[in-house]
């Protein structure tokens, strides 16, 4: 499974580094985009999934 | 009272300046002739284009022989981009993408308004290899779009423009980030030309949802001269990954800043020479335009190619190079640029919003005086950690800048206490 957050929607809630650090991460500014190419760790695809529902901009999508 | 300030930045003249040929470079693109005006459709004809129609496989094959890579700053290899869009189903687009917004360049232009049905004669090449039934110039210049119209009407006139084939012109914005791929079709499409978040990309869906090529206007030269002459006769230069023939453009510090054209493989010397030298010493350069970030000190010797550019930590680009001399204050320029990314950036990528203000903050704090080491040390960090994060590579240029100006610092702030 892999992920991508876009930049232009991402509004910095911070749900899904808070929630899944192992695919996400910060900038100074609270932004988020995905560590190395966004493959999601297996035990952790729940819980990417879980965050794509959460985030507040519908900025986070599974690409594969 | 208002102070007016004299800006510290080398930007390249709209009309691209003087043109020349670099030493033994083959000349291709600058042709003696060319200094006096625009080529016309005979006279392309005369030299061998609009030749014979090619099979689409075979001169796929040929572009892959050439190791043509796009001209536009990316330098990703043409015959992979060609072939995304060829293996696509159905109809597809093609675009020749003239639009420039790097203020350091003006190739293109000077492309378009002396030997515009050459990009033409690419663009028209592209269009059989993908098989599309639109082709579109993409242009924001007012010259370079008078140019390409008049040489689209010499085209049609000569039944030069395939059956089946819609061929056109399509006016941009002229803003820094309409030149990205995703914003060339927004913009094409009705939309802003605002860049979108990847994927998808346009050889998947560009413009009006179909697959689409989006070549730069040199590129598309290039492939113009590889029908005409072959991929063995393209590769005789260059070095390497990088082979032919690139247009430089050349501002700054020079006694005639202009278009170059020049071997890729050879140093900047060889560049600067051939426009008269430097005239205040060289203090530093900025190679890619402004996205390449600063490198500081003498790098005359710097060998321009894709390979040894990215290894001196910036980016051939587009092949803008722009020569600081000695009484160019490496600082001064940073800061200056550092506003400049502020006030072009899309404002669509809260990353961008952000990073290019604390980039311009941090040089404006330095600039009045703050000598707290803690600005050196974030335009360092945000050089290494803000590239890749926007919807373009926009603020990856931020980030260069922010990385390479903080390194000269803390090097001068090591001189200093030693």
């Amino acid at each position: 499974m892999r992920v991508t957050v876009d930049p232009t929607k991402c509004d910095g809630y911070g749900t899904c580094f808070a929630m899944c650090p192992s695919v996400f991460r910060s900038d100074d500014w609270g932004y988020a985009s995905t560590e190395g190419d966004g493959t999601v760790p297996l035990e952790d695809e729940e819980m990417a999934r879980r965050v794509i529902a959460l985030c507040a901009e519908h900025a986070i999508r599974e690409i594969s | 009272m208002t102070v007016a300030v004299e800006s510290v930045l080398y930007r390249a003249s709209s009309a691209g300046g003087p043109s020349g040929v670099v030493g033994d470079t083959p000349p291709r693109l600058v042709l003696p002739d060319t200094a006096a005006g625009a080529f016309g459709l005979e006279q392309e004809r005369a030299l061998g284009f609009f030749g014979s129609p090619v099979d689409p496989a075979a001169f796929l094959a040929e572009l892959e022989r050439s190791g043509l890579r796009g001209r536009g700053g990316a330098g990703y290899p043409a015959h992979r981009k060609f072939a995304a869009v060829a293996g696509a189903h159905g109809e597809t687009v093609v675009v020749a993408n003239g639009h420039e917004g790097e203020p350091a360049s003006a190739k293109d232009r000077w492309l378009l308004t002396h030997r515009p049905h050459l990009v033409l004669d690419g663009l028209l090449l592209a269009a059989v290899v993908t098989g599309a039934s639109e082709a579109i110039v993409y242009v924001s210049d007012a010259d370079a779009l008078a140019s390409v119209e008049g040489a689209i009407a010499e085209l049609a006139a000569a039944g030069l423009v395939p059956d089946g084939l819609a061929l056109r012109t399509h006016r941009a914005e002229h803003t820094y980030v309409a030149g990205e791929e995703s914003a060339v079709c927004r913009s094409i499409n009705g939309f802003p030309a605002k860049p979108t978040s990847k994927p998808p990309r346009p050889y998947e869906s560009g413009v009006r949802g179909l697959p689409t090529l989006i070549s730069n206007v040199e590129t598309l030269a290039h492939v113009a001269w590889i029908r005409r002459h072959g991929a063995a006769a393209f590769a005789e230069v260059g070095s390497g990954t990088s082979s032919g023939t690139a247009l430089f453009t050349l501002t700054g510090a020079v006694e005639r800043p202009g278009v170059y054209e020049m071997s890729l493989g050879k140093t900047i010397d060889h560049l600067i020479e051939s426009a008269g030298g430097a005239t205040a010493g060289i203090g530093g350069l900025m190679v890619g335009g402004w996205f390449g970030g600063l490198l500081a000190g003498d790098r005359s010797s710097l060998v321009c190619c894709y390979d040894a550019v990215r290894e001196a930590g910036s980016g051939l680009g587009c092949a803008a190079v722009t020569v600081l001399g000695r009484n160019d204050d490496l600082v001064e320029v940073a800061g200056e640029l550092s506003t400049w990314f502020q006030s072009e950036s899309a404002m669509q990528c809260g990353v961008c919003v952000s990073g290019t203000n604390a980039i311009a903050r941090a040089f404006r704090q330095m600039q009045r005086g703050d000598t707290s080491t803690v600005h050196q040390e974030n335009l360092i960090r945000w050089g290494d950690t803000l590239t890749g994060r926007g919807a373009c590579g926009f603020i990856d240029g931020a980030a260069a800048l922010a990385r390479t100006a903080g390194a000269e610092l803390a090097r001068r702030s090591e001189r200093k206490e030693s």
